[in-house]
């Protein structure tokens, strides 16, 4: 590739000798490249501790995108092939489980200092939920958007394990006047100025009962890269306010004023969360919950189907919790649609597996869409919807495959 | 000595100049990185190292990428690395003098980055003219 080629001539023609021997270890750990489908797409596949080769858009910190073709292999996404999203450079690299404790503090009747051996003492839960980055697909922005440059592997669904926030926030006892948690974690930024990455949750939320400081995914320890030994578990929100390495819960008395909730992750305070295409919202609100979303997986862009022969077309669905009611997918560019099957239901915050049988007919160009329907009347726009971060992408997805002879 | 070491040693920031000279050397938060093993099959590479004590230890692979090459490189070298990896600017979809201004106008005043004020007009040229929109 030009671009490679002209950073291997640099590297020999410039003061960058002595990153040359780095850069040949680094190609041992390289499984190869892949090409995203839009502009600089171009990205490497590593392995990363605890993780099998995934889609890095960033080495450091490390932002790994699961290779969508793990989607279609069940709707639980493996420890390894979940997908990697930090903010700031200085992860914790060594961490002693007899030692770490989980801080809980502020307007609080009594702090308390927890091990990981007290916690796993209360009462345990377990919920499947989904985790989706709030840039998932960014790169499919029109006009395009800067920030994380993903398709559409910012997503996973696991199994999780840990203890109720409200348990531990009941256990501290809330004192009068609290109105946030301030969640954080031991990751932090390379420089004292660069504002930490902290996330708070409103004390209403906090205590519904739904989030969980979860030690175990799909029954194993928590991947290193996805928060070991702790991590919110936000069921239905954006991966944002799913804290990482969790040790400190402060209860405040007013709105957390921090970036990353004041300046950072925030969207459109419209309906629908969005703007005209390339224009700037008058006001903005901390992103929440998902939208609702479906994709096809057994097919991908460009696929080749036979005439007659019938296949199974599969795929999966989410939504913020409401509850799926429907998937409905067309093979005919939209103008006809048909229910397809729904799969077992591992709870309202889990992937959903769909299939439809299909019997493609005369040959050239299909286009295949689905679209998702939930309780609450909520579906997926035909158009993609914009905002000026490109964070809650949920248009209806269009598959071209060719149907052979 | 390229222009911008000079101005990093004119400024008093001769630590950062020698890191412009060795790039791998900039300010690297994780220790020790080892590269993950080569497997055709890809197995997973195993998630943490237990030590005697019973802690845990992370190993990251050496990261990705230097900048592009061009004028005012050393700068991205010297500044940028410091917290982030150069794939950030490599994988932005094409972008003019306007983002690439208001990135680095960020990266000083929201996130901290010690850019002088000297540098920061050959640090935007240098990424428009590496990253913009008429870059390979």
């Amino acid at each position: 590739m030009k671009s490679q080629l002209s950073r291997r001539r640099f590297l020999q023609s410039s003061v960058m000798a002595a990153a040359a021997a780095s850069v040949g270890r680094l190609e041992a750990a390289e499984e190869g490249t892949v090409e995203l489908p839009f502009a600089n797409g171009r990205r490497h596949l590593v392995a990363y501790p605890g993780k099998r080769p995934l889609i890095v858009l960033t080495s450091r910190p490390p932002q790994l995108e699961t290779p969508f073709a793990v989607y279609n292999e069940g709707i639980i996404t493996p420890n390894d092939a979940f997908f990697v999203r930090y903010h700031l450079s200085a992860l914790p690299t060594r961490i002693d489980p007899a030692a770490f404790r989980l801080e809980v503090k502020g307007l609080v009747k009594t702090s308390l200092s927890l091990s990981l051996e007290e916690l796993k003492k209360m009462e345990t839960v377990e919920v499947t939920a989904v985790n989706q980055c709030s840039g998932n697909s960014r790169g499919f922005f029109n006009p395009r958007v800067n920030g994380g440059q993903l398709a559409n592997g910012a997503m996973g669904n696991a199994v999780w394990r840990g203890v109720r926030v409200k348990d531990v926030l009941g256990r501290a006892g809330i004192a009068a006047g609290a109105k946030q948690v301030v969640c954080n974690g031991l990751d932090s930024g390379v420089l004292p100025a660069t504002p930490d990455f902290i996330k708070a949750l409103d004390v209403d939320h906090a205590l519904d009962g739904e989030i969980l400081i979860a030690w175990s995914m799909n029954g194993e320890d928590l991947p290193w890269l996805n928060g070991y030994p702790l991590r919110l578990v936000v069921p239905g929100y954006f991966g944002t306010y799913w804290i990482k390495h969790l040790n400190e819960l402060n209860v405040v008395d007013e709105t957390f004023g921090g970036f990353w909730m004041a300046a950072g992750y925030r969207v459109p305070d419209t309906p629908g969360g969005c703007v005209e295409p390339g224009t700037t919202p008058a006001k903005t609100v901390p992103i929440s919950r998902f939208k609702i979303r479906s994709f096809l997986t057994s097919l991908t862009d460009g696929a080749a189907v036979r005439s007659g022969q019938s296949v199974t077309l599969r795929g999966i669905a989410f939504d913020s919790g409401a509850g799926l009611t429907e998937v409905q997918v067309s093979t005919d560019g939209g103008h006809s649609w048909q229910g397809a099957a729904l799969g077992r239901d591992p709870g309202r915050y889990s992937f959903r597996e769909w299939t439809l049988p299909w019997t493609p007919g005369k040959t050239g160009e299909a286009r295949i869409l689905c679209r998702a329907f939930n309780r609450i009347g909520e579906t997926q726009p035909l158009e993609p919807l914009w905002n000026p971060a490109g964070y809650a992408r949920n248009v209806v997805e269009n598959t071209k495959v060719m149907i052979t002879a | 000595m390229s222009r911008f070491t000079s101005i990093l040693l004119s400024l008093g920031l001769g630590a950062l100049a020698s890191f412009a000279a060795v790039g791998s050397l900039v300010a690297d938060p994780v220790p020790g990185p080892v590269p993950a093993p080569p497997a055709a099959s890809a197995p997973a590479v195993p998630a943490a190292v237990s030590s005697g004590s019973g802690a845990r230890e992370l190993e990251l692979p050496v990261e990705a990428g230097t900048y592009r090459p061009g004028e005012g490189g050393e700068l991205a070298q010297a500044f940028c690395l410091t917290c982030h990896s150069a794939d950030y600017c490599e994988t932005q979809p094409p972008s003019g003098e306007k983002y690439w201004s208001a990135t680095v106008k960020k990266m000083k005043e929201k996130f901290g980055a010690p850019l002088p004020d000297e540098v920061i007009a050959p640090l935007t040229r240098y990424l428009t003219a590496a990253y913009g929109r008429t870059a390979p």
